[in-house]
Parts: structure tokens; sequence; C-alpha cells
């Protein structure tokens, strides 16, 4: 019966599914998803607002995004998120129309239409040798020029038109070993001037045509000190490097042909400085920048070279570019953090005791410090000038100020999400009122007016726009409680600036945001980074009362044995409860499926040195812990190597008193040949992944028993010529080797080659299979493999009688250490995208059908049913199999465009998609993040236990209430009728 | 790639038929672990030495096999490499050794076959150390090297088993050594049937390990399928549209039946309650109809 039962459902699944899975209607966008766009932390910004109409501000930032944005509000005009390999170098506007932008090293040079960010053209300069990368475009305003623009890359000098971007001329100078420092194309001047070092002790100076790339003159002065790579310009004619011990100043003067140049000793200017002396990229026209570790000294280089110190900052400070406000006059901005207070200080160049203006602002304390200044003027209504100061802060959000104000503000670290978890809400207290949701109960009982309407057709075109308004501002989806469904929850957001946000699903806004003390660079550490984020505790029945929190784990530099840091954060507040650093080193961090009396979930951070250590430092863990060490395992893959070894604990730890620490004994190892396979990639399960049943009823009455085991690993392998890019190895030279580890034994439990196959994989692992996309090469095409894995120690429980008296095995407990009896299966498709996510759909008790999630080269998702993906498929399915849902089998994995989770919209720079499971069994909550934020619900069998959003209750009660209208009359009609018969 | 595929495919060939000719009731290719338990008796006496001996190789699915290059140049060398293993933390010492002969094809290629495995007998010291694992339940460990040409290769291959999961009449152990060309990437060690949970504590009868191995080559992953053949046949003939098997009646209408039925036995019941009633209320509903008239007779 039981079969027949999950068969008519299959069938109904089917049958709902059949016509198309998951797609929306046009009045349906927005309901149930959010999207925000972003550029991410702002390296290079360029005011345009001299004779523009609309004023904007055009920007490149470390996410490879260039961006025009609106100096009024914020908004973007235009973006293009550039590849992942093609970081802007240098950015400008050329001939007030074009952006100039120099990326991917300094080999590609392209032009960028300034009012809607049409590609205007593109050139590849090819250089000889890595060097400093610049983008001279000079700022004349003299049309008959031939407007050229200056590229250096590669150790080449790039004469290029900035009109069709056609490269004029080209002169190596890599070729005459000279290292360049800077070049210089002087607006007064009709040459360009090119400075750089010949082994650190020569100084030399080009002139150079910039009709023709002719050399003009060439002088070079020998320094015996030797030369570093730090050098600034400080005027068209003065530059100011370090000598390579970094201890004296040099000003190098080149006039007339001739070079002079004056030594200063740094310890004449601060005259307690030592570390390292650095020279800021900052062009402060006649002054200079210098950084030490205690101070950030600004000094003024005078007429024939002399260095005059001007001020020596103590605090946090930035410093922008100059910008000149009239022929003779310059100005700069300067930056610094005061009592939590931000002081913007406007001087001119010439006369350092002069404010032009100075601005405080109150600035959140969760921003950090500043990092850049940007400024532009402008004149006043009194015609006076006036500054507007673009500021980037620690937490890379970008900010506008003028007139004191914070004009506007945009979160621009949300750009470079590194981690996500969930955390539910506080659940709903009495003493909220529906009125005090709903604004007023005239508000409340027109929206039903309305919404009937709308059902009635009734409605005119502006009650329907009024409609969609109220659905998408319904303020149910936005409290800030939770809810029956569990679509309410709050996504907590690990970025790269080291701030922890958090966002409430409803509506995507940022409920609270931490800039978190323990990941901000401090002397215990110096590079922090955020690595993960896990959920700490999660109160259930017993410690209700208690905020749920989270764990950040980060690490002090690069490399896998920098110390860790820990730190702790209140999920409802926002704040940071505990923070260790630094600790010991961790490459591995296993939540156990342990918790303490607060709800405290136990975690085992593992070590560089595969030492275990356990975290919450309680004894009330350790005793936890204790009682289960036997049944704790954990793996380490050596991905260089090619080794994976198997642990466990041996006992706490011999060489020191720590006994919250264990150490490791070896168990099992797989060694990889070397020369023949390399480790591309790894997968394991989710970890909180539930799987409702491990029988699959198949057509003909049949069930197979899917092996579940948590403790799986998928490891990927290629030749070592295949683990390139595509193209770089041929058919015969790659292969692609698949596993399934069982990590408890170690033992390979199916092991299959894809010949002429190569990386990148992508792997998603759920239930008792695997599916994984790679490229084959001799197909040309990419491909996506499915392989399942079933348990045949159980096959023979398919008796019912035997079920019924309980002959059967089912419940008896499953070792590891019995030898596995599984087989695989196992079927490959084309596919036409190449992906660069991929990720399942997770229910509450995961007895909806799953969706693959897989984050296109397009940026955006495309949900695949998982019944595609189906190693039974044929290609004629027998009635029986039809009727269980199975597709008959294609080569390739149709592509529907209504599938695509995030209809119109491209979730520009696609790096992660995160799902999880809500209450309501049938949905499943989907984060996509990159450079931009997507999140929707989706429901892969579509809303089986619940009534749609936009179901008419009004209808339903219109209709209950003409029937029983219709019951009454009919009865009345019926007795009178019967009384005429009675009276007959 | 093509060459060494054919390798491939005739070394399972090779190793189908030497394995398949002593082993009459070898069936299909996966049962072959199974079947060499029973072998065991017969080539433990052949080697002569303590410990039963089984070795199967598990084949390598010939996908294509167009032609045999058996007379290829080829060479073979019998070599020896060693099994090792470990009580709980202690330190590894021999406890075997596997022999196999080495096949050196043309192609360049090698590939093992023939592959022995002989037993050292446990010492006393040894089973004192194993009773005591059994009474910890703690790890028997064993290890192999990852090159069997010039061993320990880059590392040793290590596996582990709770030793109470060993023990049956005698110590039964179950390899499965997974091998690419002369590399051994791991074993799977343990026993050979099930380990149940609650591992109780049980002392072997016979000190002597009962072994049994398998050597495991890498699948061929089966080809994404290419229709493009069909579709044109399809083109070609289409009324050769093969019709779903007819349905029998009750397959096809028991939705509608079963409902039927039950209505039916509802009416028949009703049916069946209904004379007692009828008799106690005196007046047949029925024929209420033709009784109207002389009711309303009365009346007037």
């Amino acid at each position: 019966m039981a079969a027949i039962g999950t068969r008519v459902l299959s069938v109904l699944l089917f049958l709902s599914l059949s016509n198309l899975a998951s797609s929306l209607y046009e009045d349906q966008v927005g309901l149930m998803d959010w999207h925000q766009k972003y550029i991410g932390k702002v390296k290079h910004a360029v005011f345009h607002t001299q004779k523009a109409g609309r004023k904007r501000v055009v920007v490149s930032t470390e996410q490879n995004v260039i961006a025009s944005l609106d100096l009024r509000h914020g908004d973007i005009y235009w973006r293009h998120v550039l590849g992942a390999d093609d970081a802007i170098d240098g950015i400008d506007i050329a001939l007030g129309k074009y952006v100039i932008t120099l990326s991917s090293g300094g080999s590609i040079l392209r032009a960028w239409n300034l009012p809607d960010g049409q590609l205007v053209w593109e050139s590849i300069l090819k250089g000889s040798n890595p060097s400093k990368i610049m983008l001279i475009v000079p700022t004349s305003f003299r049309v008959d020029r031939e407007n050229l623009i200056f590229a250096f890359a590669g150790g080449c000098l790039h004469a290029v038109s900035s009109i069709d971007g056609e490269i004029i001329w080209r002169k190596d100078f890599a070729a005459k070993s000279l290292e360049v420092q800077q070049v210089i194309q002087a607006p007064a001047e009709e040459t360009v001037r090119v400075l750089g070092y010949v082994e650190s002790s020569q100084f030399h100076a080009y002139e150079i045509n910039p009709r023709k790339g002719d050399e003009i003159k060439h002088v070079n002065v020998d320094f015996p000190g030797g030369l570093s790579a730090d050098t600034v310009l400080v005027s068209d004619d003065v530059l100011v490097a370090l000598d390579a011990t970094r201890s004296v100043l040099l000003t190098i003067l080149f006039q007339d042909g001739e070079i002079n140049f004056r030594k200063t000793q740094i310890l004449s200017l601060v005259d307690d400085s030592h570390g390292v002396v650095e020279i800021l990229p900052c062009k402060l026209a006649d002054m200079f920048a210098l950084k030490t570790n205690k101070f950030l000294v600004l000094a003024k280089v005078m007429d024939g070279g002399v260095v005059e110190l001007v001020e020596k900052i103590k605090e946090a400070a930035a410093l922008s570019d100059a910008v000149s406000l009239s022929e003779s006059q310059q100005a700069i901005a300067l930056a610094r953090h005061e009592n939590q207070k931000l002081h913007i200080i406007i001087k001119p160049v010439h006369d350092w005791n002069i404010d032009l203006l100075k601005e405080t602002i109150k600035i959140d304390n969760q921003r950090g410090l500043v990092h850049k200044v940007f400024i532009n003027n402008y004149v006043r209504t009194d015609r006076s000038y006036g500054f507007r100061a673009l500021i980037v802060m620690e937490d890379h959000s970008l900010l506008l100020i003028q007139q004191g104000e914070i004009v506007w503000c945009r979160e621009d670290g949300l750009a470079s999400v590194i981690d996500v978890t969930t955390s539910e809400l506080p659940v709903e207290k009495d003493g909220v009122s529906v009125s005090k949701v709903e604004q007023s109960l005239f508000e409340w009982l027109k929206g039903h007016i309305l919404k009937l309407k709308g059902t009635l057709m009734l409605a005119s075109p502006e009650d329907v726009a009024a409609i969609q308004n109220m659905r998408l501002k319904s303020s149910e989806k936005s409290k800030m409680t939770r809810d029956h469904n569990g679509f309410r929850k709050l996504l907590i957001v690990l970025t790269g600036s080291g701030k922890v946000f958090a966002l409430h699903t409803g509506d995507g806004r940022i409920v609270w945001s931490l800039l978190v003390q323990s990941l901000r660079k401090s002397e215990k550490c110096d590079y922090p980074t955020g690595l993960r984020i896990y959920p700490w505790q999660v109160p259930h029945h017993h410690a209700m009362d208690e905020n749920p929190s989270v764990l950040v784990v980060g690490r002090c530099g690069p490399s896998d044995d920098a110390p860790g840091l820990l730190s702790f954060i209140d999920a409802y507040k926002g704040e940071e409860l505990d923070s260790l650093v630094p600790i010991h080193s961790i490459v591995q961090v296993i939540p156990l499926p342990f918790t303490d009396s607060t709800e405290q979930r136990l975690h085992l951070l593992v070590d560089a040195n595969q030492r275990a250590h356990l975290y919450p430092r309680s004894p009330k863990a350790l005793t936890i812990f204790r009682s289960e060490i036997s049944n704790i395992y954990w793996y380490s893959v050596e991905a260089d190597n090619g080794i994976i070894r198997g642990h466990v604990s041996k006992g706490s730890c011999s060489h020191d008193e720590d006994e919250y620490c264990f150490d490791p004994k070896d168990l099992w190892s797989v060694v990889l040949p070397a020369e023949s396979e390399k480790i591309v990639a790894s997968e394991t399960h989710k970890i909180n992944e539930v799987v409702h049943t491990q029988a699959k009823a198949i057509a003909d009455q049949d069930v197979m028993y899917k092996y579940i085991s948590k403790n799986l690993l998928f490891l990927a392998t290629t030749a070592p010529k295949g683990s390139g890019e595509i193209g770089s190895a041929t058919p015969e030279e790659s292969w692609l080797v698949v596993y399934l580890i069982d990590t408890i034994t170690g033992r390979i439990l199916h092991r299959m080659t894809h010949q002429g196959s190569q990386a990148p994989v992508h792997a998603v692992f759920s239930e008792n299979w695997v599916v994984y996309h790679y490229f084959n090469l001799r197909a040309h095409r990419y491909e996506m493999s499915v392989v399942e894995i079933y348990d045949q120690s159980r096959a023979d429980n398919k008796d019912v009688l035997k079920l019924v008296v309980g002959k059967h095995n089912l419940t008896s407990p499953v070792s590891l250490y019995s030898r596995p009896e599984v087989t695989a299966k196992s079927q490959s498709y084309f596919f036409t995208h190449s992906v660069k996510a991929i990720t399942v759909t997770s229910t509450a008790k995961g007895i909806t059908s799953k969706q693959l999630l897989i984050g296109t080269i397009g940026d955006q998702v495309l949900a695949l049913d998982k019944r595609y993906l189906d190693p039974r498929r044929t290609v004629n399915p027998t009635q029986a199999e039809k009727e269980e849902g199975m597709i008959p089998l294609t080569d390739s994995l149709p592509i529907i465009p209504q599938s695509y989770v995030t209809h119109a919209l491209k979730v520009e720079g696609l790096r992660g998609i995160v799902t999880v499971p809500a209450k309501l069994e049938s949905t499943t909550l989907v984060f996509t993040y990159g450079v931009d934020l997507f999140f929707t619900r989706l429901a892969p069998s579509r809303t089986y236990d619940s009534l749609t959003e936009d179901f008419s209750y009004a209808l339903l009660l219109i209709t209950i209430a003409a029937l029983i209208v219709a019951i009454f009359v009919t009865w009345i009609w019926s007795e009178r009728k019967d009384l005429q018969e009675k009276w007959r | 790639m093509e060459a060494e595929k054919l390798w491939r495919i005739l070394t399972a060939m090779a190793v189908l038929l030497l394995a398949a000719a002593p082993h009459h009731h070898r069936a299909g290719a996966f049962q072959s672990d199974e079947l060499l338990i029973e072998q065991e008796d017969d080539l433990g006496a052949a080697i002569g030495g303590g410990a039963g001996v089984g070795v199967g190789v598990d084949p390598v699915t010939p996908p294509r096999s167009r032609k045999r290059y058996s007379d290829a140049a080829e060479s073979d060398s019998k070599f020896q490499f060693p099994l090792e293993h470990a009580f709980g933390d202690s330190d590894f010492s021999p406890a075997g050794t596997f022999s196999a002969r080495l096949k050196t094809w043309s192609h360049g290629p090698q590939t093992l076959t023939k592959l022995r495995f002989s037993r050292n007998a446990l010492t006393e010291v040894d089973k004192e150390k194993f009773q005591k694992l059994l009474q910890d339940d703690d790890f028997y460990r064993i290890r192999l090297p990852s090159n069997v040409l010039s061993p320990p290769g880059r590392d040793y291959i290590v596996s582990s088993i709770k030793a109470r999961c060993l023990p049956r009449d005698g110590l039964d152990e179950h390899f499965v050594i997974h091998m690419d060309g002369v590399n051994i990437l791991a074993v799977n060690y343990g026993p050979p049937g099930a380990c149940p949970y609650p591992r109780q504590l049980k002392l072997p009868a016979k000190w002597s390990f009962n072994s049994h191995t398998i050597l495991k080559n890498s699948e061929q992953a089966p080809r994404t399928p290419v229709f493009a053949e069909e579709i044109s046949l399809g083109e070609n003939g289409e009324a050769e549209v093969v019709k779903p098997p007819e349905k029998s009646f009750w397959a096809k209408y028991w939705m509608y039946v079963i409902p039927l039925g039950l209505i039916v036995m509802n009416a028949v019941t009703q049916a069946m309650n209904m004379p007692p009633e009828e008799q106690g209320g005196g007046q047949p509903q029925g024929a209420a109809p033709a009784q109207r008239g002389p009711a309303a007779v009365r009346r007037r």
C-alpha cells in the first residue's frame, strides 16, 4: 500500500512538474525575491562634474568592477564586471566622453562611452616583462592635438589614439634593462619623460617625442647608494625616491636636460622613526607623504630640492590627491580620526596654515577607519570653492560627504561575501496586535477590498498597480519575528573586509552590522582574514531565553600555519561576545553533532599538525567529548601531495598541558600516484542535510536502498597535464578519475576514469548521489555526470511478510567496519554551460524532490531537476518507469529558459549559492552571492503543502456564502413545494 | 590512450582467463570475490604457507575488444612486496609477503598478475598483543608500500580495522587493493563479511589468518550517449512507433471499479436493512404516490 501511495504521489508530482519546473509570472517578481547591486571596494575614482548635466563619478574596484555612479544619490548609472583575472590597474577619462581602463596586468586597454557604458574600443598591449603599470591620459583641452593616451605596461610605453584605440607607436624599455618608475607628460611641454633605474644604481631620464616615439634626449646619473622602487612624482620635474636602505630621501631634479639630486636623512625629518618607511603613492603637488610605523609625515619640496617637514600626523589618516582649483592653486584633503569623529580638512598646497574647509562628521563606529579619500571641487552659489569628498572606509563602504553631511552611503562590503550562515528570528511575543502590523484598520480594509476587486477582475489599472505595490511592500515578510513557515530568517554573512552583516530574508535590509574587532589589523594579528562562519549556539527548548550566536573563524595571515582567531557574535544584537586571538593554526573546522547544556555546539578545530582542539573550552564540553571520543574520526587532504589521511584521536596532547587538545593517530591513508593524478576537487555532504527515507521505490514494485553515509568523500583527480586550462592537454594525455571514499575506514567504494576529460570540476554531494561537471576534450563540450550508490546489504528486505514479522536488518545498527556491499550506477550527459558554482536544494524533512542549482557563466542560477540526472534513465522507459516519473534518456541536459531562478536578473560575479530549508517542507530558501546578492524562495515540487500567497480568501468566502444562501433558498423553496403538494 | 585501453582490456582478459580456468563456477565478473573463499583450501595447500590465500582480480569491464595482441612484446618478472602490521600504537613489523608477476607491455604500462599472498604465522608475542587489542577494542593496522617496485614509494598505504571485527573461527581478513599500474592507491581492509555494531569480545579458535585478496583497477566511465543515428532512424520509420502494451481492464479502471463496488455494497446493505424498517413503520414509503389518493380522500 505504501508503495502504491508513493507511486501515486510521484505520478502527481510528475504531472505537476512536467509543465514547468519553477517559473513565475511577471507580477510575482520581487514578491519573494530581492536583488542588490554592489560594486566592491573602490580603488580609483574619477569625477566627471564639469560641464556635465548629470554629475557622476567613475570608479574602479578591487572586485574588478568599473561603474559610473550618480553623485547625487549614489545609484549606479552603469556597471561592468570584468572577469576574475582581469584586475583593473588604471582608470581615467579621455576627451571628456570616454572612460579609459587599463586592466589585466596592463595588457588590455579599453574605452567605454561615459554616458551609457558601451564599449567603444579595445586594444591589446603586448609587453615583454612585468613592470610597473601606468596609465597617462593627458589633460589637454586643445583639440588640435592627436589626443594620445600613454600606457606603460610590460616594460613598454605605448601611445594609443584615444579616438579609436589604434596603437600609434611602442617603445620597449625592458630591452634597455630600464626599470621604469615614472612616466610624465607635462601639459605645458611637448615631450614625454620616462624616468627609471638601471640595476638600481643608475638613474636615467628619457625625453620622447609624443608624436613619433623617438628619443629626443637621454641623460643618466650614477647613484652609488642604490635606489628602492618607492618613488613619487612631486611635480613635473622633481622626483622623490628612497634609497636602498630606506633611510635616505633623494630628491631628484631633472631640469633642462640636467639631473641634480639631493640627499636628506629621514631621521632629520622624523627624529623618532624606526621600522620600514614607505612613500605613499599620492600625487600631492610639491608635497609628498611618508608612512613610518608611527606617523604619517607630510613634507614639502622647496626650491633646489630642500625637503621641509610640514606635519606629522599620529592618528589614522588618509590623504587625497591634489585637485587644482585654478592655474596656481591646488588643494588636498586630509581625513583623520579623532575621538570617534572624522575630520575632513581641505588645505591649499601652498599654505598649509589655511584651512579651505574643515568639517567634522560623526561616523558610525562600525565603519572603521578611512582608507581612501577622493575630492572634487565645485563653485558654490556664492562663487567660493566648495568640495565634496568620496570616502572609502575600512569596511569597504563608500560615502559621499558634502557640506558636513553624509549625502549617501553604499554598503559595498557586501560585494565580497566569504561565507553565509542563517539564524532564526526571535519568537513573536504577545502584545503585537494586528493594528500595529497593518497601519490602521481602514488601510487593512481598503487593502482587502482592493484584493477582492483584483480577483473579481473589476480592478482598474491604477488599482492593479496599487495591489502590486501592496504585495511588494507587505510588512508581513519583513517583520522581525519568526513566522510559521520559516521564511523569515537572518542571513549572517561574513565579508572580506572583516565585517559581519545580518540581512533580513524578507527584504534584504541590513538588520545589524559589526566590524569584528578581532578581524581588524592589530599588533597581535598582522593580516587577519575571515575564513568561515558557523552557527555556534542555536537555542532550543531549555535555553530559549538566550540569543543565538555565531562563530567566525579566521586566521592571521595567508598561509595555512598562520595563527588562527575565533570570534563569537550575538546573532540578534550584533555584538561580539568573546574573541580568541591569536590561537593555534586552523586548517579544518568540524562541527560535532553534540551540544552542551547551553546549546553551544561542540566544534573540533584541527591545526596544521593535525592536532584537534575542542571548543567550547568548558569542562562540560570535555566530558561530553571524552565519552564520544572513540567515535570521532576526521581526515585531511594534502592536495599538493596527493595524500589523504584518516585520523582518530589518540588522547590528550603529549607535549603541552592543554587538556582540550588531542593528538591524532593515523588510521588510514590513500596515496595517489603523483605522476598520473592530481587532486582538483573534493566534496562532501552538507552537515545539516536531512534524508527522508533510505528506500527508493522503483518501477516494478521493487525497492532499492540508498547507501546513505555522512562519511563519504567525493574526490576528483586529473592528470597533471589536464589540470591546466582547457585546451592545454590533448584528449590522450588527460583523464579524470573520480573516487568515493569512506572517510572512517579509508575504503574506496567507487573509482571510475573518464578518459579524455579534464578540470575544472565542480561537484555537489547529496543523499546517495554526487553530480559533477567537467570538460570532455573528445566531444569538445562540458559534461555532467551522476554517480548513485546503493546499499546491497539491505536489498533482501523486500518481502512485506518479513517486514511485518520483523525478520529484517533495517533496524540493526550500521557499522562502517563491515565490508561494504554497494553498487554504483553512473551516467553522463552533455551540458551547454560552464559552471561557476553548483549546489542542491535542501528542505526541512528531505521529502520534496531535489533540484540542482547551477550558477552559470552568465551569472544566473539555473534550476535543473535531479530527475534529469538519474543513472536509471533509458532511451525507451517502460510504462511503469514512465509512471514513476522517469524521463527518457537524452544525450544532453535541457536548459529551459523559464527555470532560471534569477529570472531576468544577473548576480554579477557569482561565487556561491547557499540553500537553507524553510520550515515548510515544500520550500527552500536560496541565497546567491557574488558582487551582487540575490535571494529567493524555491519550491522544487510546487507548494503542495500550502496555499499560494495570492490565494483569494475573499473569493472562497463569497463562494461559501453564496452556497449557504443557495442552500437556504432551495430549502425554503422545497418546503414550500412540499406544502403545496400536501395541500393539493 | 587507445593503446592503453587495449592493454587494460587485454590484461583484464588474460587475468580473467587465468582466474576462470580453475574455478568453473565463476559466473559473472562481479561475483569474483565471493566465490574465491571456497577455493582457499586447495590454494593454501598449493602454496604450503601457514595461511590460506585467495586471489582474485576484479576485471576492468572490457568496453570494446577488437584484436588480441597476445604476441606483442611483453615480459614478466616475479617480485615481492611486504605487508606489515601493527597492534594499536606499536611499530609496524613484517606480517607477510605478496608475490606477483609484473607484466611489462611493449607500450609502456605495467600490470600485476598472479598475485599471491602468504602470511607469516603469528608468534606468541603477537598473539598476546592481539588479545590485548581484542580486550581494548583497539585498532589492528596494516600497511603496504605505495609503489610495489620500489617500496615504500612515496608513502605507505595504511589501513586499520577494529580488532574485534576479525575473529570468526580463525582470523578472517579481506583485502581489496586498488592499483594503478605499479602503484597502490589504497587498500580496503576488513572482515570479509559484516561487523555488527556492538562489537562482542570473541577470541578466535584458531590463531591463523584466512586471507582473501582482490586487485582492483579503475573502471571506465560509461560514455555519454549520442543519439544522432537514432533520431535519423525515427524520422525514416515514423510508423514504427512502439505502442505501449495494452493494459488489462482491471489495471486501467480499478480506480473507478472500487468506488463503484463500495457504492453497490453500501446500497445492498441498506436494502438488507430496509425490510424490518418497513414492517415497523407500517407505511411502505416506496408506494407513497400510490397511496396519496386514498389518503387525500381520507382527509376530506
